[in-house]
Protein backbone atom coordinates (compact mmCIF):
# COMPACT_ATOMS: atom_id res chain seq x y z
CA UNK A 1 0.00 0.00 0.00
CA UNK A 2 2.80 1.93 -0.38
CA UNK A 3 4.00 4.42 -2.75
CA UNK A 4 0.31 4.99 -3.89
CA UNK A 5 -0.23 8.55 -5.53
CA UNK A 6 -2.98 10.06 -3.96
CA UNK A 7 -6.55 9.89 -4.43
CA UNK A 8 -6.64 13.62 -5.52
CA UNK A 9 -4.09 13.49 -8.37
CA UNK A 10 -6.08 10.27 -9.67
CA UNK A 11 -8.91 12.43 -9.44
CA UNK A 12 -7.68 15.46 -10.76
CA UNK A 13 -6.03 12.93 -13.91
CA UNK A 14 -9.19 11.43 -14.80
CA UNK A 15 -11.43 14.95 -14.90
CA UNK A 16 -8.81 15.91 -17.33
CA UNK A 17 -8.67 12.67 -19.62
CA UNK A 18 -12.67 12.58 -19.06
CA UNK A 19 -11.99 8.76 -17.93
CA UNK A 20 -13.32 8.31 -14.53
CA UNK A 21 -12.79 4.49 -15.20
CA UNK A 22 -8.77 5.13 -14.65
CA UNK A 23 -9.71 6.83 -11.38
CA UNK A 24 -12.20 3.89 -10.24
CA UNK A 25 -9.41 1.46 -10.98
CA UNK A 26 -7.40 2.57 -8.21
CA UNK A 27 -10.03 1.92 -5.46
CA UNK A 28 -9.07 -1.64 -4.79
CA UNK A 29 -12.79 -2.65 -3.84
CA UNK A 30 -14.03 -1.05 -6.86
CA UNK A 31 -12.18 -2.69 -8.68
CA UNK A 32 -12.50 -6.38 -6.62
CA UNK A 33 -16.36 -5.31 -7.49
CA UNK A 34 -15.82 -4.85 -11.44
CA UNK A 35 -17.33 -1.08 -11.13
CA UNK A 36 -17.81 0.76 -14.12
CA UNK A 37 -19.10 4.28 -15.72
CA UNK A 38 -20.96 4.09 -18.44
CA UNK A 39 -20.19 7.14 -20.48
CA UNK A 40 -23.07 6.29 -22.95
CA UNK A 41 -25.55 5.46 -20.61
CA UNK A 42 -24.30 7.97 -18.11
CA UNK A 43 -24.67 5.71 -15.15
CA UNK A 44 -22.88 3.04 -13.26
CA UNK A 45 -22.25 -0.25 -14.74
CA UNK A 46 -21.54 -3.37 -12.90
CA UNK A 47 -20.87 -6.66 -15.52
CA UNK A 48 -21.47 -9.85 -14.49
CA UNK A 49 -18.51 -11.17 -12.13
CA UNK A 50 -18.31 -14.83 -9.94
CA UNK A 51 -17.07 -12.95 -7.08
CA UNK A 52 -19.86 -11.09 -6.62
CA UNK A 53 -22.54 -14.57 -6.28
CA UNK A 54 -24.16 -14.67 -3.22
CA UNK A 55 -26.51 -17.73 -3.67
CA UNK A 56 -25.11 -19.74 -6.79
CA UNK A 57 -28.07 -21.97 -7.15
CA UNK A 58 -30.22 -19.24 -8.74
CA UNK A 59 -27.36 -17.63 -9.30
CA UNK A 60 -28.37 -14.58 -7.44
CA UNK A 61 -25.67 -11.36 -6.31
CA UNK A 62 -24.70 -11.37 -2.79
CA UNK A 63 -27.22 -8.67 -1.27
CA UNK A 64 -23.68 -7.38 0.18
CA UNK A 65 -22.31 -7.27 -3.49
CA UNK A 66 -25.16 -5.16 -4.56
CA UNK A 67 -25.10 -2.90 -1.45
CA UNK A 68 -21.19 -2.48 -1.80
CA UNK A 69 -21.28 -1.44 -5.40
CA UNK A 70 -23.92 1.37 -4.86
CA UNK A 71 -22.24 2.56 -2.19
CA UNK A 72 -19.05 2.75 -3.69
CA UNK A 73 -21.42 4.75 -6.62
CA UNK A 74 -22.58 7.09 -4.09
CA UNK A 75 -18.99 7.77 -2.88
CA UNK A 76 -17.42 7.98 -7.02
CA UNK A 77 -20.54 9.94 -7.84
CA UNK A 78 -19.86 12.44 -4.68
CA UNK A 79 -15.71 12.89 -5.53
CA UNK A 80 -16.53 13.05 -9.57
CA UNK A 81 -19.40 15.96 -8.21
CA UNK A 82 -16.77 18.07 -6.08
CA UNK A 83 -13.58 19.06 -6.14
CA UNK A 84 -12.57 15.92 -3.35
CA UNK A 85 -9.41 16.19 -2.05
CA UNK A 86 -10.49 12.77 0.62
CA UNK A 87 -12.74 10.18 0.42
CA UNK A 88 -15.87 11.33 1.80
CA UNK A 89 -17.26 9.75 4.78
CA UNK A 90 -20.19 7.20 5.07
CA UNK A 91 -22.06 8.29 7.87
CA UNK A 92 -24.86 5.56 6.81
CA UNK A 93 -26.29 3.62 4.52
CA UNK A 94 -29.78 2.45 3.92
CA UNK A 95 -30.80 -0.25 1.33
CA UNK A 96 -33.99 -1.59 -0.17
CA UNK A 97 -34.28 -4.62 -1.69
CA UNK A 98 -37.28 -4.54 -4.11
CA UNK A 99 -36.49 -7.56 -6.94
CA UNK A 100 -33.96 -10.04 -6.83
CA UNK A 101 -30.76 -9.48 -8.47
CA UNK A 102 -29.59 -11.89 -10.79
CA UNK A 103 -26.24 -12.80 -12.34
CA UNK A 104 -26.71 -10.15 -15.22
CA UNK A 105 -25.53 -6.14 -15.92
CA UNK A 106 -26.41 -4.52 -13.01
CA UNK A 107 -26.71 -0.35 -13.35
CA UNK A 108 -27.26 2.14 -10.76
CA UNK A 109 -27.85 6.04 -10.86
CA UNK A 110 -27.21 8.34 -8.28
CA UNK A 111 -28.89 11.75 -7.27
CA UNK A 112 -27.44 14.28 -4.65
CA UNK A 113 -30.60 15.41 -3.15
CA UNK A 114 -28.59 17.89 -0.98
CA UNK A 115 -25.31 19.29 -1.39
CA UNK A 116 -24.33 20.79 2.69
CA UNK A 117 -21.31 22.44 3.95
CA UNK A 118 -20.58 19.33 5.50
CA UNK A 119 -23.06 16.70 4.96
CA UNK A 120 -23.98 15.01 1.12
CA UNK A 121 -27.92 13.46 1.39
CA UNK A 122 -27.74 11.05 -1.96
CA UNK A 123 -29.84 8.21 -3.29
CA UNK A 124 -28.90 5.54 -5.30
CA UNK A 125 -31.01 3.18 -7.42
CA UNK A 126 -30.18 0.34 -9.22
CA UNK A 127 -31.60 -1.98 -12.49
CA UNK A 128 -30.92 -4.65 -14.22
CA UNK A 129 -32.94 -4.92 -17.70
CA UNK A 130 -35.47 -2.20 -17.14
CA UNK A 131 -34.64 1.35 -15.34
CA UNK A 132 -38.19 1.53 -14.25
CA UNK A 133 -37.72 -1.38 -12.29
CA UNK A 134 -35.32 -1.33 -9.65
CA UNK A 135 -34.08 -4.13 -8.01
CA UNK A 136 -32.29 -2.06 -4.94
CA UNK A 137 -33.07 1.58 -3.45
CA UNK A 138 -30.31 3.41 -1.27
CA UNK A 139 -29.88 6.30 0.46
CA UNK A 140 -26.88 7.74 2.12
CA UNK A 141 -25.45 10.24 4.16
CA UNK A 142 -21.77 11.00 3.55
CA UNK A 143 -19.64 13.70 5.70
CA UNK A 144 -17.15 15.82 3.02
CA UNK A 145 -13.80 17.98 3.92
CA UNK B 1 -40.59 -26.81 15.54
CA UNK B 2 -37.31 -25.10 15.40
CA UNK B 3 -34.76 -25.47 12.62
CA UNK B 4 -32.07 -27.63 13.83
CA UNK B 5 -29.23 -25.23 14.69
CA UNK B 6 -26.55 -27.98 13.39
CA UNK B 7 -28.07 -27.85 9.89
CA UNK B 8 -27.98 -24.19 9.91
CA UNK B 9 -24.52 -24.07 11.01
CA UNK B 10 -23.56 -26.55 7.77
CA UNK B 11 -25.89 -24.13 5.49
CA UNK B 12 -23.76 -21.05 6.55
CA UNK B 13 -20.48 -23.01 6.00
CA UNK B 14 -21.64 -24.69 2.62
CA UNK B 15 -22.83 -21.04 1.67
CA UNK B 16 -19.41 -19.07 2.81
CA UNK B 17 -16.81 -22.38 1.54
CA UNK B 18 -18.15 -23.94 -1.11
CA UNK B 19 -18.24 -21.91 -3.82
CA UNK B 20 -14.68 -21.14 -4.70
CA UNK B 21 -14.69 -17.39 -6.18
CA UNK B 22 -18.04 -16.23 -5.21
CA UNK B 23 -18.15 -13.05 -3.06
CA UNK B 24 -17.70 -14.85 0.48
CA UNK B 25 -14.48 -16.02 -0.91
CA UNK B 26 -13.95 -12.81 -2.59
CA UNK B 27 -14.15 -10.93 0.75
CA UNK B 28 -12.66 -13.69 2.54
CA UNK B 29 -15.34 -14.26 5.26
CA UNK B 30 -16.01 -17.35 7.63
CA UNK B 31 -18.68 -18.20 9.83
CA UNK B 32 -17.78 -18.20 13.91
CA UNK B 33 -20.49 -19.08 15.56
CA UNK B 34 -23.84 -19.62 14.97
CA UNK B 35 -26.51 -19.85 17.89
CA UNK B 36 -30.39 -19.95 18.28
CA UNK B 37 -31.01 -15.95 17.32
CA UNK B 38 -27.95 -14.91 16.27
CA UNK B 39 -24.49 -15.39 14.26
CA UNK B 40 -21.22 -14.07 14.17
CA UNK B 41 -18.40 -14.17 11.06
CA UNK B 42 -15.14 -12.57 10.69
CA UNK B 43 -14.12 -10.34 7.81
CA UNK B 44 -9.88 -10.56 7.28
CA UNK B 45 -8.29 -7.53 6.28
CA UNK B 46 -6.94 -7.97 2.89
CA UNK B 47 -5.95 -5.00 0.37
CA UNK B 48 -8.46 -5.73 -2.26
CA UNK B 49 -11.10 -4.43 0.24
CA UNK B 50 -9.59 -1.16 0.63
CA UNK B 51 -11.98 1.69 -0.39
CA UNK B 52 -8.95 4.77 -0.08
CA UNK B 53 -5.58 3.50 -0.71
CA UNK B 54 -3.94 6.60 0.79
CA UNK B 55 -5.26 5.09 4.71
CA UNK B 56 -5.36 1.49 3.92
CA UNK B 57 -8.97 1.45 5.63
CA UNK B 58 -11.52 -1.16 3.90
CA UNK B 59 -14.72 0.22 2.07
CA UNK B 60 -17.64 0.49 4.27
CA UNK B 61 -19.49 -1.54 1.60
CA UNK B 62 -17.35 -4.56 2.85
CA UNK B 63 -18.40 -4.49 5.94
CA UNK B 64 -22.21 -4.47 4.46
CA UNK B 65 -21.87 -7.38 3.52
CA UNK B 66 -20.34 -8.88 6.28
CA UNK B 67 -23.74 -7.47 8.28
CA UNK B 68 -25.75 -8.16 5.37
CA UNK B 69 -24.37 -11.93 5.83
CA UNK B 70 -23.93 -11.88 9.64
CA UNK B 71 -28.01 -10.38 9.88
CA UNK B 72 -29.46 -12.93 6.88
CA UNK B 73 -27.52 -16.40 9.20
CA UNK B 74 -29.10 -15.27 12.53
CA UNK B 75 -32.39 -14.75 11.19
CA UNK B 76 -32.26 -18.21 9.37
CA UNK B 77 -31.70 -19.79 12.82
CA UNK B 78 -35.06 -18.48 14.31
CA UNK B 79 -37.22 -20.41 11.34
CA UNK B 80 -38.86 -23.42 11.67
CA UNK B 81 -37.21 -25.38 9.02
CA UNK B 82 -34.28 -24.82 7.05
CA UNK B 83 -34.26 -22.26 4.51
CA UNK B 84 -33.16 -18.84 3.24
CA UNK B 85 -34.14 -15.39 4.65
CA UNK B 86 -34.07 -12.66 1.80
CA UNK B 87 -33.21 -9.60 2.96
CA UNK B 88 -35.77 -6.85 2.76
CA UNK B 89 -33.76 -4.04 4.21
CA UNK B 90 -30.45 -2.84 5.79
CA UNK B 91 -29.04 0.17 7.17
CA UNK B 92 -26.00 0.85 8.17
CA UNK B 93 -24.23 3.27 10.82
CA UNK B 94 -20.82 3.99 10.21
CA UNK B 95 -19.27 4.81 13.86
CA UNK B 96 -15.47 4.92 12.86
CA UNK B 97 -13.09 3.83 10.36
CA UNK B 98 -11.74 0.02 10.90
CA UNK B 99 -8.14 0.28 11.73
CA UNK B 100 -6.61 -1.59 8.70
CA UNK B 101 -4.17 -5.04 8.92
CA UNK B 102 -6.76 -6.57 11.65
CA UNK B 103 -9.52 -8.56 10.85
CA UNK B 104 -13.19 -7.46 11.19
CA UNK B 105 -15.95 -9.25 13.39
CA UNK B 106 -19.68 -9.06 12.63
CA UNK B 107 -22.39 -10.33 15.03
CA UNK B 108 -26.07 -10.13 14.89
CA UNK B 109 -28.95 -11.30 16.98
CA UNK B 110 -32.79 -11.64 16.13
CA UNK B 111 -34.61 -8.90 18.10
CA UNK B 112 -38.00 -9.65 16.89
CA UNK B 113 -39.89 -12.22 14.95
CA UNK B 114 -43.04 -12.06 13.50
CA UNK B 115 -44.93 -14.42 11.08
CA UNK B 116 -44.03 -12.80 7.79
CA UNK B 117 -40.86 -10.79 8.94
CA UNK B 118 -37.53 -11.48 11.05
CA UNK B 119 -36.03 -8.32 12.41
CA UNK B 120 -32.32 -8.06 13.23
CA UNK B 121 -29.71 -5.95 14.45
CA UNK B 122 -25.89 -6.28 14.60
CA UNK B 123 -22.35 -4.47 14.87
CA UNK B 124 -19.09 -4.61 13.03
CA UNK B 125 -16.40 -4.48 15.58
CA UNK B 126 -12.56 -5.06 15.74
CA UNK B 127 -10.95 -5.60 19.67
CA UNK B 128 -13.45 -3.60 21.60
CA UNK B 129 -16.88 -5.25 20.75
CA UNK B 130 -18.16 -2.25 22.89
CA UNK B 131 -16.84 -0.08 20.74
CA UNK B 132 -18.39 -1.03 17.29
CA UNK B 133 -16.86 0.74 13.90
CA UNK B 134 -20.21 0.05 12.82
CA UNK B 135 -24.09 -0.83 13.58
CA UNK B 136 -26.75 -2.19 11.51
CA UNK B 137 -30.52 -3.27 11.89
CA UNK B 138 -31.71 -5.27 8.86
CA UNK B 139 -35.43 -6.62 8.39
CA UNK B 140 -35.96 -10.64 7.16
CA UNK B 141 -38.41 -12.14 4.96
CA UNK B 142 -39.92 -15.04 6.76
CA UNK B 143 -41.67 -17.21 3.85
CA UNK B 144 -43.94 -19.81 3.54
CA UNK B 145 -43.30 -22.91 5.44
CA UNK B 146 -42.91 -25.68 2.31
CA UNK B 147 -40.90 -23.10 0.31
CA UNK B 148 -38.53 -25.04 1.37
CA UNK B 149 -39.33 -28.92 1.32
CA UNK B 150 -36.52 -30.21 -0.38
CA UNK B 151 -33.83 -27.57 0.29
CA UNK B 152 -32.65 -29.46 3.28
CA UNK B 153 -31.34 -32.50 1.66
CA UNK B 154 -29.82 -30.51 -0.92
CA UNK B 155 -27.48 -29.17 1.30
CA UNK B 156 -27.14 -31.41 3.73
CA UNK B 157 -25.66 -33.80 1.08
CA UNK B 158 -23.68 -31.03 -0.84
CA UNK B 159 -22.74 -30.37 2.94
CA UNK B 160 -21.31 -34.18 3.17
CA UNK B 161 -19.62 -33.92 -0.56
CA UNK B 162 -17.50 -30.57 0.19
CA UNK B 163 -15.94 -31.85 4.02
CA UNK B 164 -15.15 -35.08 1.60
CA UNK B 165 -13.46 -33.02 -1.11
CA UNK B 166 -11.98 -30.78 1.66
CA UNK B 167 -10.72 -33.68 3.93
CA UNK B 168 -9.01 -34.88 0.31
CA UNK B 169 -7.25 -31.93 -0.33
CA UNK B 170 -5.85 -32.25 2.99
Amino acid sequence: MTHMPNIAEMLSKARECGDPNEFIEYIPYAKMLGVRVDKERGCFHLPPKKSNIGNPTLPALHGGALGGFMEMCGIIHVMLSMDAVAVPKVVDFSIDYVRAGRYQDTFARCEIVRFGRKLVNLSVEAWQEDEAKPIAKARAQMLVD
Amino acid sequence: MAVDLDDVRKLCELMTQANRGDHFHALGIEVLEIFRGGASMKLEYHEDLVGDPATGVVHGGAITALLDSCCGFAASTVLDELGLTPTIDLRIDYMGAAEPHKPIIGKAEVYRTTKNVIFTRGVAFQDDESRPVAHAVGNFVALEPGTFDNFREGVLSAYAKMVAEQGGAA
